[in-house]
């Protein structure tokens, strides 16, 4: 069935859209309330982590993942990035009228499979129908708790730390540009919620000071982020940077650089050197870890710089415009 | 502007061949140049314009050849 | 011999200084990428050369490109990098209104066209040697399948003449920059793939001609290294070197020659920065005439106040004496075109830090 503006006017339209294709998928005892807004539980905490994030997404449906999926990993990491054990979602969807409730269904539903894998609760939501030809926009808030003597910060990496990258460069920017290129590969966008990863690293006692996603703007964004934040050099090594040959390959085919593609199951997390082998191994061992790898260092002074195989030093920077492929 | 990387040949059909770069397939006009599945070519924006006449390893070692006699050291020095 | 042994040789340097370019864009950002620059000794410089089609672009094909894009019924069709490019007042990627494919592939534009025949569709040919036999085929086909509604806005430049233009002009591209700015090309990185297509005798009779060394380089970082090497023990000798000999050969791609010849002749062109050269480019031929969007007589060039790129790219000025440079041109902001292109001179050393 096609959504029209009536699915938005409020009335049993939209209350028959919220139970048959959200409710439906999203089913906890806090959302089956229905009330103007859900009471939670606190726990024993020290702080409350609250993010919030936007997906518009195009295609909705794209190799390895969707904008449901998204929409839930991409809050779920921000939450874990700050040491948070993620917990409430709610999730606010604007449709446009021609979407089909089938392609509701399927985004509702892979949500609700990521939210589980996840740990998350979607405990209330809104859906709001404009004019426009069936591009569908999500936006999810997610509140986690920041357990005791946990400080994540970009601002407090130091110098001696090690930068470790819990996988391969570019997977999902590369799988939407080969869709939107016309280019054949099986590369898959690498979109996951990071709990399992995070939550091993923090029961194991590693003392994590500063993590990211790796999301739009890529390596090369996020570390000069850290830099500056933090008052540090990070020192690269081009040679230790976990990139498949296919991505590898397409980045050359467009003339673009890995260090700019952007992920949706990638972090990073700056850690003291001693604590480097252990942080690695739990990486590793842990779901979507498995190419993990210490890429860098960190010293005093500023930027990022990047040592290349030659034993060249150029400077890193943030990414500048769209990234657009060069041919030429 | 003449960004061009070398792919393998998979097939040739009607002048078009498909080129795998590390598991990017890419079609390319094979007009002016004759190729066979197997073949290294390289491709410019969805033409090839050469056959590959050795592998990376190859073209070094004959880079380092070339080299060693213009800068006029004798093989017994390396 | 290993590739380490390249880099202390070249660290090793101690004669006198030398001023070396390398010609095309697409080497500026491999050497840059490799991270050469920070591996040179004072005494070897490296400088950009005007061989980076969308540096070299003048603003009056842009403009007219932008023309194409906001009329009726037609669309643009071009690579990636021109959607940046400023002409006279604005760029492609942000005229409201404007029509515009990103392609990979010219031969893209076949499909467009023939799914859309209510529209025409211009391509913006520009690109050097390597490109040109694109055109030609992609002329080829459009005769061949009969299309009505593709035609192509040419901007092709070739190599020998501006290169000889930089070497016997004292003043190609303007003054120097600074006093004390030593411009003399001891000798060149000559392009892989333009002398893939085109043979390395291209580059013999211009070695020959200008009494200086051509490197013909590939884009690893043996093939550069060796190339710089080698121009260190040849400078003032018209010798040709061949460090991409799996892809280049003396007579180049003979058929991609043909075939180029056959559609385009030579021509006057005009480079954005060192003004109109004769023999630098290429157009339709006359009878190919109703296939162009009218690539004729588009050599006006506004230069913004201020901007160096045409000294930039003759090798007159290095990036970080250009007074806008780092400071209102930048890669968010780019005032020259060396700054919009990702394979720019400016681009590069604002990116990297190159010295």
């Amino acid at each position: 069935m096609k959504i029209t503006l009536a699915e938005g006017a409020g009335g049993v339209s939209t209350a028959r859209l919220i139970s048959e294709v959200f409710a439906k998928h999203f089913q906890n005892p806090i959302l089956a309330g229905m009330e103007d807004a859900a009471v939670l539980p606190t726990e024993s905490f020290s702080q409350i982590a609250l993010t919030t994030d936007s997906f518009v997404v195009t295609p909705l449906f794209f190799k390895g993942g969707d904008i449901g999926r998204l929409a839930v990993a991409g809050t779920v990491n921000d939450l874990l990035m700050r040491g948070a054990t993620p917990r409430y979602l709610t999730a606010a969807f604007i449709i446009e009228t021609g979407t089909d409730t089938d392609t509701l269904e399927k985004i509702a539903r892979s949500m609700a499979e990521t939210a589980k894998e996840a740990g998350v609760l979607i405990v209330a939501g809104d859906t709001k129908v404009v004019e426009g030809d069936g591009q569908v926009f999500i936006n999810t808030t997610g509140v986690g708790f920041v357990p005791e003597g946990v400080e994540i910060s970009a601002s407090r990496a130091e110098a001696g730390d090690v930068v470790l990258l819990s996988g391969t460069l570019g997977d999902h920017h590369a799988a939407l540009l080969s869709a939107r290129m016309g280019i054949e590969n099986a590369v898959e966008s690498d979109a996951a919620p990071l709990t399992g990863m995070v939550q091993e690293l923090l029961s194991a006692g590693i003392r994590l000071h500063a993590m990211r996603d790796v999301t739009r703007g890529g390596l090369g964004t996020v570390l000069t982020e850290i830099a500056e934040a933090s008052g540090v050099q990070i020192e690269l090594e081009e040679e230790s940077l976990p990139l498949t040959p296919a991505v590898k390959s397409f980045c050359g085919l467009l003339g673009l650089s890995p260090l700019y593609m952007g992920n949706e199951g990638k972090l990073i997390a700056l850690l003291p050197a001693e604590e480097a082998e252990r942080a690695i191994e739990i990486v590793r061992s842990s779901p979507y870890g498995e190419n993990a790898a210490i890429i860098g260092t960190v010293a005093s002074g500023d930027g990022v710089i990047l040592r290349t195989p030659l034993g060249g030093r150029r400077k890193i920077g943030p990414l500048v415009g769209e990234g657009l492929p060069r041919i030429c | 502007m003449c960004v061009a990387m070398p792919g393998r040949v998979l097939s040739v059909k009607d002048g078009i061949a498909r080129v795998d770069f590390d598991g990017n397939l890419i079609e390319a006009r094979a007009d002016l140049v004759q190729v066979k599945k197997g073949d290294r070519v390289l491709v410019h924006a969805g033409l090839i314009i050469q056959k590959l006449s050795a592998t990376e390893a190859e073209e070094m070692e004959s880079i380092f050849a070339d080299l060693r006699e213009i800068m006029g050291e004798s093989d017994e020095n390396r | 011999m290993k590739t380490a042994d390249l880099v202390q040789a070249i660290a090793a340097y101690d004669g006198k200084p030398l001023t070396l370019m390398e010609v095309c864009g697409t080497h500026t950002a491999a050497i840059s990428e490799c991270g050469i620059p920070s591996l040179l000794p004072p005494a070897i410089r490296l400088i950009s050369g005007p061989g980076c089609p969308v540096c070299v672009t003048v603003s009056a094909y842009i403009d007219r490109l932008i023309q194409l894009a906001t009329s009726p019924n037609t669309c643009v069709v071009s690579f990636g990098d021109l959607l940046r490019v400023k002409g006279s007042s604005g760029d492609l990627c942000s005229t409201k209104g404007a029509r515009v494919e990103m392609v990979y592939t010219p031969f893209r534009a076949l499909e467009l066209a023939e799914s859309d025949p209510h529209t025409t569709f211009v391509f913006a040919a520009v690109g050097f040697e390597t490109t040109a036999p694109l055109y030609a085929l992609l002329v080829e086909q459009i005769i061949a399948r009969g299309i009505e509604n593709l035609k192509l806005l040419t901007a092709l430049k070739t190599m020998p003449a501006v290169i000889r233009t930089l070497c016997k002009e004292d003043n190609a591209g303007g003054n120097a920059c600074t006093a004390d700015f030593v411009s003399t090309i001891d000798g060149f990185i000559a392009p892989g793939h333009v002398a893939t297509v085109t043979g390395s005798a291209l580059f013999e009779a211009l070695a020959q001609e200008v009494g200086k060394p051509f490197a013909v380089a590939g884009f690893t970082a043996p093939s550069l290294l060796a190339a710089i090497l080698a121009l260190t023990k040849s400078a003032g000798r018209a010798e040709v070197y061949n460090f991409y000999p799996s892809a280049v050969t003396k007579e180049g791609n003979r058929d991609a020659l043909a075939k180029v010849d056959r559609y385009f002749e030579p021509c006057t062109a005009a480079w954005r920065g060192l003004g109109t050269i004769p023999d630098s480019g290429l157009r339709l031929r006359a009878a190919f005439a109703h296939l162009d969007a009218g690539s004729d007589a588009l050599t006006a060039d506004h230069i913004p106040a201020g901007c160096h790129c045409g000294q930039v790219i003759a090798g007159k000025c290095a990036p970080a004496d250009c007074p806008m440079f780092g400071k209102v041109c930048t890669p968010e902001s780019p005032i020259g075109a060396c700054m919009v292109s990702m394979e720019g001179a400016c681009y590069h050393h604002y990116i990297n830090d190159r010295h």
